[in-house]
């Protein structure tokens, strides 16, 4: 058990900036997890945590200790990778045991804790099967017993379910979730995938172009995003966003398209410049309502359990509205209203931050819509 | 919506084409079976020859004659014996010590990450570029300094200036191939380097290292002008040389029956080498996905 500390790393493989100067605290027993879009150096600093890629800058800490040039060997972590990486001329028992055998355990203490690592993940029948041999679900199990039986101090997890289809995954990750309940070790998890970031971790760390955009616990992430990034990226379908006509503001007036006119209280200096709202936030009325903004409809998708309905705005904007109740009936191509409640707006200033407007926020009735 | 039609390209009848195919199929067997016996006849040439003696070997015929009074002698010749027990000795030698210099030497290049490995593996290739006869007065002063002249000793060292560049070439592309991953794993579990290399890379390594092996051992086995130019008495001559230097009964005779029963014995323990690990390269090629 261990917390990690990440002082200012940065890592650039020539003149790439993957990873620029990341301070990060991960503490003791924590489910970590690191989310982003592909090439945003997540899984680089996964490796850098694991020393399997040296920092360019900055310190790594484990358990407190520095260990920013300690061997990917020396440090006691436990790594499962996205294409599992089991050893394929040995069979599961010996992919599990070969880090006990490298440490030179007595063989009684490795059968044991083998034993003990197989019955726990219910892999005791393919012991003595080859890697080739199992289905990708099975494999993800040997490779995570491969890491547990190393009893580690942290866990790191390379998007470990992207190789599975669907229903595995949602297993895996149960399982996934079921197993930091029971050990309770440190672990670090990779991925691209919003919903096993939501569901599994303690906290998030949104990462964009080498860069932290935001931590925190993934409701915190969700409701109170600390840029239009991090709105964008949670959420699915993601959050619709359209920008304000600055010429057509004035003062605490915020007009833009499709008719949107609010006015806003805003503390702050800076002038926002984009809404965002999510797609349940939105509902689908009918043009005349006051204080909806105008669209066109142009298609339902129905997904059994909830409907996703597409209105445009303009030529180039398209927002999706996500209902689980049956829709009003709308004929493709006539023009429908849009209204939200004033709390589930965002408010996005020049820089991309989000500007908290505490709810202070009304329709600015007068205007002319 | 416009439905755009175009016009069906022409084409013949499903019989003609069916004739086709017939044709194509036999024009391939056909011509398979021109190349093989293009390349086989030699070989069984060489047999036919072997199995004659006198003046037999100057009348033609494609029979062979089942005469095995050439392989007879041939056992029987010292010279003949003791340069095989050279020939094995040597190349079995050369082939063991190119490839663990140049697995090693692969490891380093194809994995870690150091910048003149580029250029050594340029340099690498740039060697076996020469023909051996550039190198052939050079290397003969090499081996005078070692004091290795006349010895079998003095072919080992010389013929791995012949095996190890293709060695390390083609295990650097090989391992190069295995995924990182697997490193990573073994790394993770503690593993240094060189453990690594032997327990992890090593074993999924099997194929290159028979296909090289294989490789190596051939060129060994039947390297001519370096055996020739180290190596001053019989008794430490190599196959290639000692048949090039088979004599007959009289200085006038030219002892081809001979000569051809040396070839055929040179070449067996080739193919029952080619035969021993052609399941494994052939496995080795097919079986290329280690991800699985």
């Amino acid at each position: 058990m261990a917390s990690v500390t990440l002082k200012n790393v940065s890592k650039s493989f020539g003149a790439y900036d993957v990873i620029r100067s990341i301070d990060l605290e991960i503490e003791d027993g924590e489910f970590m997890v690191f989310v982003g879009p592909s090439g945003c150096g997540k899984s680089t600093l996964l490796r850098v945590i694991a020393g399997l890629v040296p920092v360019s800058e900055g310190d790594v800490f484990i358990g407190g200790e520095q260990v920013t040039e300690v061997p990917a060997s020396k440090r006691g972590l436990a790594f499962v990778f996205q294409s599992y990486a089991l050893y394929p001329h040995m069979n599961v028992s010996r992919n599990i045991s070969f880090a006990l055998e490298t440490a030179r355990l007595g063989r009684d203490e490795i059968r044991r804790r083998v034993t003990k690592v197989a019955e726990m993940l219910k892999i005791s029948h393919l012991l003595d099967r080859r890697p080739r041999q199992l289905s990708g679900g099975q494999r993800q199990r040997v490779a995570i017993g491969r890491a547990l039986v190393g009893e580690p101090e942290v866990f790191l997890f390379d998007e470990p379910l992207s190789n599975l289809d669907a229903d595995l995954r949602m297993e895996m990750r149960f399982e996934i979730a079921k197993l930091h309940a029971d050990v309770k070790t440190t672990m670090i998890y990779v991925t691209h995938d919003q919903t096993e970031a939501m569901t599994l971790a303690d906290r998030i760390v949104i990462l964009n172009q080498g860069r932290i955009e935001q931590v925190g616990r993934p409701r915190e992430l969700y409701d109170r995003p600390a840029n239009r990034f991090v709105a964008g990226f949670l959420g699915s379908p993601r959050m619709n966003f359209a920008p304000l006509d600055r010429a057509a503001s004035s003062g605490s007036v915020l007009r833009g398209v499709g008719g949107f006119c609010h006015s806003a209280e805003l503390a702050g200096a800076d002038a926002p410049v984009e809404i965002g709202l999510r797609p349940e936030a939105l509902k689908l009325v009918s043009a005349e309502t006051k204080g909806a903004i105008r669209g066109t409809f142009e298609r339902m998708e129905d997904l059994g359990y909830e409907y996703v309905c597409y209105v445009r705005l303009s030529e180039t904007l398209v927002w999706t509205v996500r209902s689980t109740g049956s829709p009003l009936a709308f004929a493709e191509g006539e023009v429908v209203g849009l209204s939200w409640q004033p709390v589930s707006l965002y408010l996005f200033g020049d820089d991309g931050r989000r500007i908290d407007h505490g709810g202070a926020l009304h329709l600015a009735l007068g205007a002319s819509l | 919506m416009a439905i755009t039609t175009t016009a069906p390209a022409k084409r013949y009848s499903n019989s003609t084409y069916r004739t086709i195919r017939r044709v194509r199929t036999f024009g391939l067997y056909v011509s398979v079976t021109a190349v093989l016996v293009y390349m086989l006849f030699p070989y069984y040439w060489a047999i036919v020859s072997s199995t004659k003696s006198g003046q037999a070997l100057y009348q033609f015929s494609l029979l062979p004659s089942l005469d095995f009074g050439n392989y007879w002698q041939l056992f029987h010749n010292p010279v003949f014996m003791g340069a095989l027990v050279n020939s094995g000795l040597v190349a079995f030698a050369s082939t063991m010590i190119s490839l663990v210099i140049g697995i090693l030497a692969a490891y380093a290049l194809g994995r870690l990450q150091f910048s003149p490995g580029r250029i050594i593996l340029i340099a690498v290739l740039m060697i076996s570029i020469f023909p051996q006869v550039v190198v052939l007065s050079g290397m003969f002063e090499v081996i005078g300094w070692l004091r290795l002249y006349n010895r079998p000793s003095a072919l080992i060292v010389s013929y791995l200036i012949l095996t190890l560049p293709f060695t390390t070439w083609i295990l650097t592309s090989f391992i190069r191939d295995l995924p990182t991953e697997l490193e990573e794993a073994a790394l993770i579990d503690g593993c240094s380097r060189l453990r690594v290399l032997t327990h992890v890379l090593l074993p999924l390594m099997g194929p290159a290292i028979a296909s090289t092996g294989l490789l190596s051992f051939i060129l060994a086995w039947n390297e001519f002008l370096f055996a020739l130019t180290f190596i001053l008495t019989d008794e430490n001559r190599t196959v290639p040389v000692a048949i090039g230097l088979l004599t007959g009964s009289s200085r006038y005779e030219y002892p081809f029956g001979q000569i051809m029963a040396a070839s055929v014995t040179v070449t067996l323990p080739l193919l029952v080498l080619v035969l021993i690990f052609q399941r494994k390269i052939v496995a080795g090629l097919t079986s290329g996905a280690v991800k699985g």
